[in-house]
Formats: structure tokens, sequence, C-alpha cells
């Protein structure tokens, strides 16, 4: 049986897009349980305020109200704090500090949208006008809106002072400090990294169950990681034991990261599934999800690179100021640090690294990981710095990357912040990067562009990235709460398919079709006798979800194992089906084989022998069915060079992306066309954050941009056709040999974009977005 | 949502009646601007009287030198429509600018010159287009009926029923939009009526309104590089995120270069 069509490096298309574009998803709206209440927050209207009492008689007498819960009846019964799953050491080898950060909010709010109480009603409608009945008095005080200046501000948290939560470096600091004053150049700059709202397109939403005479919970939700949700519910938050505690994860939007952490709402929503003795319901609305989903960057940074006079790169300095929000979400400190800080080498043989984080608290909602979780702040820093010194020093930026970039001898290369690249060949990307946005040809362009009215500029992103985080040991070490392994199972059955099952859990990312042709390859059966279940703690044993393109990486690799296993079993099987010793039994193409007698048994065979151990090896187990653990060795490292061409209008200051060019190396590729598929989307996001996107609190902490009609996501007409290609050097480490590509999009655009802007305007820095008015009155000499 | 009384009257006295008879009434039309009001809590009337039943407020139709459209024409059919395209051409592009399909689909030309908001793009056109807003009892001439953001010359009850345009002999629209919203930040729409130059502004002040200065250098010289020579002060322009007053001053004389660059083309 040859698999050419399905399996591994195929175009399959996506099997869960049928049911996805014909209205058959079951996402957690689309489920509704007998009995079923709907629950809706109050939130705060206040930046900062303290809660002085609150009234809810007349909540109670909306008719169909069924109960109010407070942050009071929370702690009341015990409920945990939600808590950060990352504890990063300062610099003086102290923790980081943490402020309680209760689900319901019950003595202070902190931000514009925290959730005080929940009303759950017979109906959506009556919740609603329960909850706008609930009458709070507030006393308001002085928000801290201002990143930059938080720390000169009123303490937001009691017993943190400069509202810090960790000051943190890493890199050799003298070292660094004296490149520098050695170099013979260095470029400075100072950079803002916008404030971005993910807006998955599915609102967030959970239902909970609560089965009496079981003592049975289960949460659906909207969840990228069902496994540790529940781990966080059970052991932090203590809503119920694990194994009393099944959370399913159904047909997910989009996460974009916004999805991994675990939400007051959530929380609040099983709680009182059991305390009303009836299903609750809730789901968001766009303007809740604006005000109350995890935001991503916000970083204010400066940065110096130091370049001796042939152009080597000396030394780097960082120092960035991270908004974590209000409180830290779940991976919100380990993101501006071990997940940014560590990628400052870039693709580059800067011996001197040096990067200092201030983690700051602010009355915003909470920041953490979205799409690229880091690595598009850290690429941004190091890519625009690039990019200015070579415009400083008159070198051609391809030129000056080209000669610091580490070469394919150099791996494993071991960079000055921690990580070890395992391999790479950074040249090959940027060489055909080149080439397909026809560089000899800028010149020409420009000048025609110029005859139109219109400013031309080219920029560059040769990013690195660091995928499927790892290994558990190591991360631990450095102040993980999990481990970072990944789950998978395969179950032949006795009619010979296969169900497969993967703590991964899909939410646009194709995993359905990926995975089945993993198996499907590995085992020689056909792609259709795959079945591939995620999302669902009652049915995978375990697993860490999606989010940092692990899962190929990570969780593709534990079925390859587990796929081993399989063999391993099925050799023996098979060699007592053709009465041959184990060690002439061979595998391929779903085939046992003996060479010496040319005789095999199919893998079907082998399983239904078994399942049906009518002739079977006398010291087996019967069944068909091994899982694996993965746990990766070390992180992947995609790279890849994006270049942006744009032409500004002279006369309004609009930014026209024309050629967008991203070739990636993103290892050995499964599914090319969902790869492109990914990378798409992510270059979207990507540009969305230089042209568009900007998440905007007023001077009282209001936001600002709280709706699609100010916040600008990108659409299809802002975009070019992107120019995508792939070079691939195989990750050394996974059995996949593959990397991850998940993210590479919006880590490398962005600052190609802005790269190509600043490139067009002839100046060294404006603040993301950028905007036509900004442009605009840059053009005018501003 | 708040609870409400849905009404679907059939004739335009039946409306008018249910609308006397509430403490609380609105009328509904394409419902774009009035469902996602109501849908935030903003808006909470205790009586919506849908205008969809009352056939005679749909439709387009020639008659002499005058275009007639009913207020509950969508925009979408303002842009298919094989009269308008051959009569006002300009039209059928502005309706074609307006949102996304799904909002040409239900929008409608009398929901959207009655909501006078200060970034629609029909407004340009009420004002330079030598129009007349038609209304159950009376008529008002196109450049009376916006007031001021949000307001119109229209008296609380009183309902659009058509509005009927001149035609001029060439005109051309411009608008800079809005990047999220795609409303227009500024919209210029330069019209030539056998020599005689109209020019109505949208999205820059609290209402769309002619611009007398621009009017008079083109009809001296009918060149985009007469605008030049116009001051436009930004004095009580709209100021916002998207734009501010300053910018706006200065995208209404690019709009107004391009219009008359676009229509001069034909
Ligand atoms: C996503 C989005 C994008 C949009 N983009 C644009 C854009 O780019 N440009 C643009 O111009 N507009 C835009 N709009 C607005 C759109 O054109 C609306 O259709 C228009 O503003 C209102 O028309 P409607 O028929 O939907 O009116 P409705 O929402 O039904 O009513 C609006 C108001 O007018 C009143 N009203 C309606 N009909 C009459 C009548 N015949 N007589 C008296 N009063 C009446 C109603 O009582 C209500 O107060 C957009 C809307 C959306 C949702």
């Amino acid at each position: 049986m040859s698999n050419a069509d399905t399996g591994i490096g195929a175009s399959v298309k996506r099997r869960e897009d049928l049911r996805f574009i014909t209205g058959e998803g079951t996402y957690t709206d689309d489920l509704n349980q007998p009995g079923q209440t709907y629950a809706a927050f109050v939130r705060s209207p206040y930046a900062r305020a303290r809660i002085d009492a609150i009234d809810v008689s007349d909540a109670l007498n909306v008719d169909g109200v069924i109960m109010i819960l407070t942050g009071a009846d929370m702690a009341a019964d015990g409920l945990g704090d939600l808590p950060c799953g990352w504890m990063v050491k300062q610099k003086d080898g102290s923790d980081m500090v943490t402020a309680p950060h209760p689900p319901l909010a019950t003595e202070l709010v902190n931000y514009v949208g925290e959730p005080y109480a929940l009303v759950i009603a017979d109906s959506r409608h009556a919740a609603r006008q329960g909850a706008e009945a609930v009458m709070t008095d507030f006393h308001e005080l002085n928000p801290v809106v201002n990143l930059a200046s938080a720390a000169q501000s009123e303490q937001i948290h009691a017993g943190i002072p400069d509202n810090r939560a960790y000051d943190w470096e890493l890199g050799d600091k003298p070292a660094t400090e004296a490149a520098l004053a050695g170099a013979a150049h260095i470029t400075r700059l100072d950079l803002i990294n916008n404030r971005l709202i993910p807006n998955a397109m599915e609102p967030r939403a959970a239902l909970g169950v609560y089965e009496k005479g079981t003592g049975d919970y289960t949460l659906y939700t909207t969840s990228q990681n069902p496994h540790l949700e529940r781990l966080v519910l059970s052991a932090f938050v203590q809503v119920a034991p694990e194994h009393k505690l099944r959370v399913v994860a159904p047909d997910v939007g989009g996460g974009f990261g916004s999805k991994i952490f675990v939400y007051a709402e959530e929380t609040a929503v099983i709680w009182a599934a059991a305390k009303v003795g009836r299903p609750v319901k809730w789901v968001a609305d766009r303007s809740e999800s604006f005000l109350a989903d995890a935001h991503g960057r916000d970083h204010v940074t400066h940065v110096e690179l130091g370049l001796d006079q042939s152009g080597r790169f000396v030394g780097l300095k960082v120092q960035t100021t991270a908004n974590l929000g209000a409180y830290l979400s779940l991976f919100g400190s380990a993101v501006p640090t071990y997940l940014y800080g560590t990628l400052l080498a870039g693709q580059y043989r800067t011996p001197n690294i040096y990067v200092e984080v201030q983690g700051v608290y602010t009355n915003t909602s909470p920041v953490d990981a979205y799409r690229g979780a880091g690595r598009p702040e850290a690429t941004y820093v190091l890519e625009r710095v690039v990019e200015t010194a070579a415009r400083e020093l008159g070198r051609d930026p391809a030129d000056l990357r080209r000669m610091n970039m580490i070469q394919p001898g150099d791996f494993p290369y071991q960079t000055p912040v921690a990580l070890v690249y395992d391999i790479g060949d950074y040249e090959a990307s940027l060489d055909r990067a080149l080439e397909a946005i026809d560089y000899q040809g800028f010149p020409a362009r420009r000048i025609a562009s110029k005859d139109q009215g219109k400013r031309r500029g080219i920029g560059f992103a040769c990013y690195i990235e660091a995928c499927g985080l790892a290994p558990s040991q190591l991360a631990i070490q450095l102040g993980a709460g999990v481990g970072l392994y990944e789950s998978g199972e395969i179950r032949l059955n006795p009619t010979g398919n296969a169900t497969v099952f993967t703590g991964s859990h899909s939410h646009g990312q194709g995993h359905e079709t990926t995975f089945a042709q993993i198996v499907s390859d590995k085992l020689g059966i056909p792609f259709d006798d795959v079945e591939v279940v995620h999302g669902d703690t009652g049915r995978v044993e375990f697993g860490l979800g999606t989010y940092g393109s692990r899962s190929l990486a990570v969780g593709g690799s534990a079925l390859m194992m587990a796929g081993d296993k399989i063999i391993a079993k099925g050799r023996r099987i098979a060699a007592h089906l053709m009465q041959a010793s184990v060690d002439d039994v061979s595998f391929e193409d779903g085939k046992f084989l003996l060479a010496a007698s040319n005789q095999s048994v199919t893998i079907q065979e082998v399983a239904f022998a078994a399942y049906v151990p009518t002739s079977y090896p006398e010291d087996l187990e019967p069944g068909l069915s091994e899982k694996a653990f993965y746990d990766p060795k070390n992180f992947t490292y995609p790279a890849g060079t994006h270049i942006a061409e744009v032409e500004i209008d002279e006369a309004t200051g609009e930014v026209d992306l024309v050629a967008l060019v991203a070739v990636d190396d993103f290892g050995e590729i499964i599914n090319p066309m969902i790869v492109e598929g990914q990378v798409h989307g992510g270059l979207a996001q990507g540009v969305g954050q230089a042209l568009l996107e900007h998440g905007i609190y007023d001077e009282q902490g209001q936001l600002v941009t709280g709706s699609l009609m100010d916040y600008c996501m990108p659409r299809a007409d802002n975009l070019p056709d992107f120019i995508v290609d792939t070079t691939i050097t195989p990750c050394t480490h996974n059995p996949l040999g593959a990397k991850g590509c998940g993210e590479a999009g919006a880590i490398g655009s962005t600052a190609a974009v802005m790269n190509a802007v600043t490139d067009a305007l002839g100046v060294k820095d404006l603040s993301m977005p950028a905007t036509s008015e900004k442009v605009w009155r840059i053009l005018k000499g501003e | 949502m708040y609870p409400f009384k849905y009404h679907r009257p059939t004739s335009l006295e039946e409306a008018a009646s249910l609308y006397n008879g509430s403490d609380d009434p609105v009328y509904l039309s394409g419902g774009m601007t009035l469902i996602p009001t109501m849908k935030q809590r903003l808006a909470a009337p205790a009586d919506v009287i849908d205008l969809s039943g009352i056939e005679s407020l749909t439709g387009i139709s020639v008659k002499g030198d005058k275009l007639t459209i009913g207020a509950f024409t969508t925009h979408a059919a303002v842009m298919a429509s094989a009269d308008v395209r051959k009569h006002i051409p300009v039209l059928a592009y502005l309706a074609a600018q307006i949102g996304d399909a799904q909002v040409r689909n239900r929008g409608t030309i009398g929901g959207s010159v009655a909501n006078s908001d200060p970034s629609a793009d029909y407004p340009a056109a009420i004002v330079s287009l030598g129009t007349t807003i038609h209304c159950q009892n009376r008529s008002i001439d196109g450049t009376e009926f916006f007031k001021d953001l949000f307001e119109t010359a229209l008296e609380p009850g009183e309902i659009i029923t058509s509005i009927e345009f001149s035609m001029p002999t060439r005109a051309a629209y411009r608008k800079f939009p809005n990047p999220a919203s795609r409303y227009a930040v500024v919209g210029v729409l330069v019209a030539d009526f056998g020599g005689s130059i109209r020019v109505g502004v949208t999205g820059a002040g609290p209402c769309a309104c002619r611009a007398s200065g621009m009017e008079k250098v083109l009809n001296d010289n009918l060149k985009p590089a007469a605008i030049d020579a116009v001051e436009v002060p930004d004095a009580g322009f709209n100021s916002d995120l998207h734009a501010s007053a300053e910018y706006r001053a200065h995208l209404v004389k690019v709009m107004a270069k391009r219009a008359v660059a676009a229509m001069l083309e034909g």
C-alpha cells in the first residue's frame, strides 16, 4: 500500500474543515445541558478601586435570577487564587513578587473588566439584567496605567514596592559592557512593543456540570490545554480533586495563546454549578473578550548594539520594562523573560549579550502569551537594531547580517543567553528570500514609486525562535511549574483501524489531519482508518496542550514513539503467526515481513490476532495499544528570513504593504499546505501589529479600543499575496525532524515591516502601529 | 438587548400612529446601526417599529432629470441599480464603499441619512447632489438636512420616505476609510452640474456640509491643483483615536484633489 497522497509530506486537505465550514462544528456554546442556567459576570467599571459594599438585593429580585455569588462567597468556600505557573528568580536570587489573584475580586479591583461577582439565572437575559442591578459602592483610587512611569506611581498591590514583580537578568553584564566600551560603533534604539488584544474568532466560553449523585464535575471550556486547566483547577484553585474533574475542550475557534490560561470565568462557572445544583453556562461577548482576555506584548525597551570596525557584532545590551497587567497570568512571568531574553542572540554570533527585564504591574488587563510569546518581542528588538546599525554604517542590511550569522559548521551552537541551537542554515533562507523579493530590482522599484508620489522601502528580519519548550527538568529548574513533555497513544482496534489520543489540542492547527498522516505513515494503515482524539481529559490520558508551536515536535514525536512500540509488539505477534524468530521479522508499509521466505502478515491481521488470540505468543499480553510520553531534549529552533516591501503615499501617509516574503526553516514538513496556512495566519498577525493593531488605555485606565470598530484587525485587503517558501535542516533530536511552524509568521514579519517603513521614511523609528497619521506627521517633518 | 415590543406596520399612517402611541419608540430600517446599539445595551426603546413592511419605501425610479430612491432601499440595491449607474454613477460607487457586503445588503439609504453619523458616506452626496429629502408631510432641501452630530431636520416621528437626486454631468467621490470600521475618516464628493461645481464633505466635522471655498476656486479653475490655494481650517473638526482634526483637514484637501482628478479623468 502506498501512502504517497496521505503520508508524511503530502498536502492532505484538512479533514476537520468540512465540519467547520458547514457549521457542523461543536463549540462550547453549541453544547447545552438539561436544566442549564446562565451566568453573567459583574465587572469593575474602574481601573482601580476599593469595593466598599455590594448590594445584591435588587438583583435578586430580577425575574429569573437564581443566585448571586461574590468574591467573598468564593473565599468562604476556600477556593484558592489563580496561580502564575512560572516562578522567575530575580537578579538577587529572590523569588519574584506575586500579587494574590482571587478569581473573583474581593476588596480591590485592579483593572476595568475584572470580575467580582456572578449572577446565575434561568436565561442569559435575566443574568445580564441581574448583573446590571448589582449595586456596588466603589471608592476610586488613582490607577497606574503608563508603563514607563509605573515604577514611580502609586503602589497597586500591598507588599509590592515600585509595582515591580521582578527585576530579572540574563547574560554577562560586565563582559557585555566592556565589549560595548571597546566597540568601534554603537547603535542605540528606544522601542515600544505595542499592546495587542488577541481576538480569537470564538470568544471564551464555559459550561460547568456537577453530578450530585457521583460528585463528578465536568467543565466544557475553550481551552488550548484541558489537562493543564484541570491540574490548575484541582491543585491550586481546589475546585474539585483531579480524579473527579473532567475538562473537555471541544472544537475551539482559535486561541493564539489567549486560551492557554486558566481564567476567573471558567473557575467560577464550575464552582457555581455545584452551588446551584444545575449546569451553568457562560459565553463571553466580544466586548468582554476585549476587556478580560489576556493581552499580548507591551514592552518598552532600550537596546545597544556594539560593532567592531569590520561590522562584527561585539556586544548587545537590552533593557526592557514589560507590562504584566494587574495580575500575573499563568505564564505572564515567563514570556518576557525566558521566552524573550533567551532569544536575543538571534541568528548571530554576538559573543556578549546582556538583558535585564523589569516586570511591572499596571491597572490593565493581565498580559500573557500571544502568538509568538516573547520571541516576536526579541526579534523586534534585535532585527530593528541590526537594520539600524546597517543604515548608520552605510552597509547593506543583508550583507551585515550575513557576516554575523552563525554558520552551518558552528552547530551545536551555545549562545551567550542559555540556549544551544542544534542546527540551522540561516544563509540558505536569506538567499532564497533575497531572490524571491528580487532584491536586485529594488532600487529600480524605488525610483518607479517615487515617480508616482510614493516612497518605497524594504526591510528584513532574520529571526530565530524556539519551539517546544524543553526539556522538563531544565525548565522546572528555571521556575516552570509543570513538565513540558507530551503524551501520545495509539490504539489499534481489532478490525485494524486506529484511534489515536494526543495531549496536544487543535484549535485551528489541523492536528486531526497531520497527526493522522503521521500515524498512517508510521504504521502503513490508510489515512481514513486513523481517528485523532484530543481535548478531553476523560479520554486522553494526559497532556500539556498546544502552545509555543510544540504540538508536532513534541506531541507528534510521542506518537512516533507509541508507533515504535506498536511495531515492536506487532513483530512478536507476527513472528508467532509466521512461526519465525522475532529477529527475522521486519516492518515496512503496514506489513511484517519475513525476508527469507517472502512471507508476510499485515498489521491489520496482527491487530486481529492481538484481540482474538487464537494463535498467540504465550508470554505476551493480548491487545495492541501503546502509549508514550515524549520529553524533548532541547527546544527546536525554526529560523528564517522575512522581507517586506512597502509603499507610502506621500499625500496621506498610508502604508501599503506591497510584498512580503517569508522563507522559513521548519525542519521536516508533514503537510506543506497546513504549514503554508499557518505561515499565512502568522504573517497577517505580524503585519497587524506593525500597521494596524493597538490596545490603548486612556489615563483613567479605560480601554479605548474596546471594539472592532476601533481595534483594527488585519483583513485580506490589508495584505499582499504572500510569497512563502521553506528551506530544511531537520531537527536533530526528535524522531520527526520537525521544528514547528505555528508562530514564525508573527515572529519575523513585524520587524521586517517596520524596517521597511522606517527605510521608506528615512527615520530611525516610529512607534507601532505605523498608522497613516503618524507617518504623515513624519513626512511633514514633525 | 433589553426587551421591547416589535411592530411591522404596512403603511406610513400605521407607522406614525404606532409611533405616536408609544412612550419610547424607534423606527427600524436596515438595523445596521440601531441593532448593534441595542445589543450593546446603549439603547433601550420600548417599541421598535420596523419599516420593512411598507412597500412604498423601496425602489428606485427616474422621472425627467431626477432620480428618486426609496428610503428602505439597501446600499447593495443602489450599487447594483442600472438607473443609478446610468444617471448618477458616483452614487453607485459611493454605495459600494460602505462597510462590507453584509452591511450593504441590510443597511438602507434612509437609515443612513436619518442617522447623520458624522462619518457616514451618503451625507456627502446628500449635500452636494441637489437633493430633496421627502418625508410623509413635507420635503427638506438636502443642504439643510444635517444639523449636527447625529442630528437632522427631522421632527420626532417623521419618516424619510424617499430621496430625490439631481443628475450631475459628472462627479466623483473619494474616501479615506477608517482602517478598523471602514467608515469615512473623510469623504469628499465633487459634482459638476453643467459648469457649476458642488463639493460635499463628510467625516471631517460634526455633520456633512458643502465646502463653499473649494466650490469657488473650482468654478474658476477646475483642476486638482486649484485646491492647493484653499485654506481648510480644522476648527470644529472631529478628533479621535484614528485622526486628529488637523489630519482630517489635510485629508479633506487630498480627497478633494483626488475626486477632482477622478472626475476629470471620467
Ligand atoms: C460594520 C459596519 C460598517 C459600516 N460601515 C459604513 C461605512 O463605511 N459607511 C457608511 O456610511 N455607513 C457604514 N455603516 C452604517 C450603515 O451604512 C448603516 O446601514 C446606516 O448607518 C444605517 O442604516 P440602516 O438602514 O441600517 O438603519 P437603522 O440602523 O435601522 O436605523 C438607523 C437610525 O435611523 C432611523 N431611521 C431609519 N430609517 C428611517 C427613516 N426612513 N426615517 C426616519 N428615521 C429612520 C432609525 O430610527 C435609527 O435611529 C456601517 C455599519 C456597520 C455595522
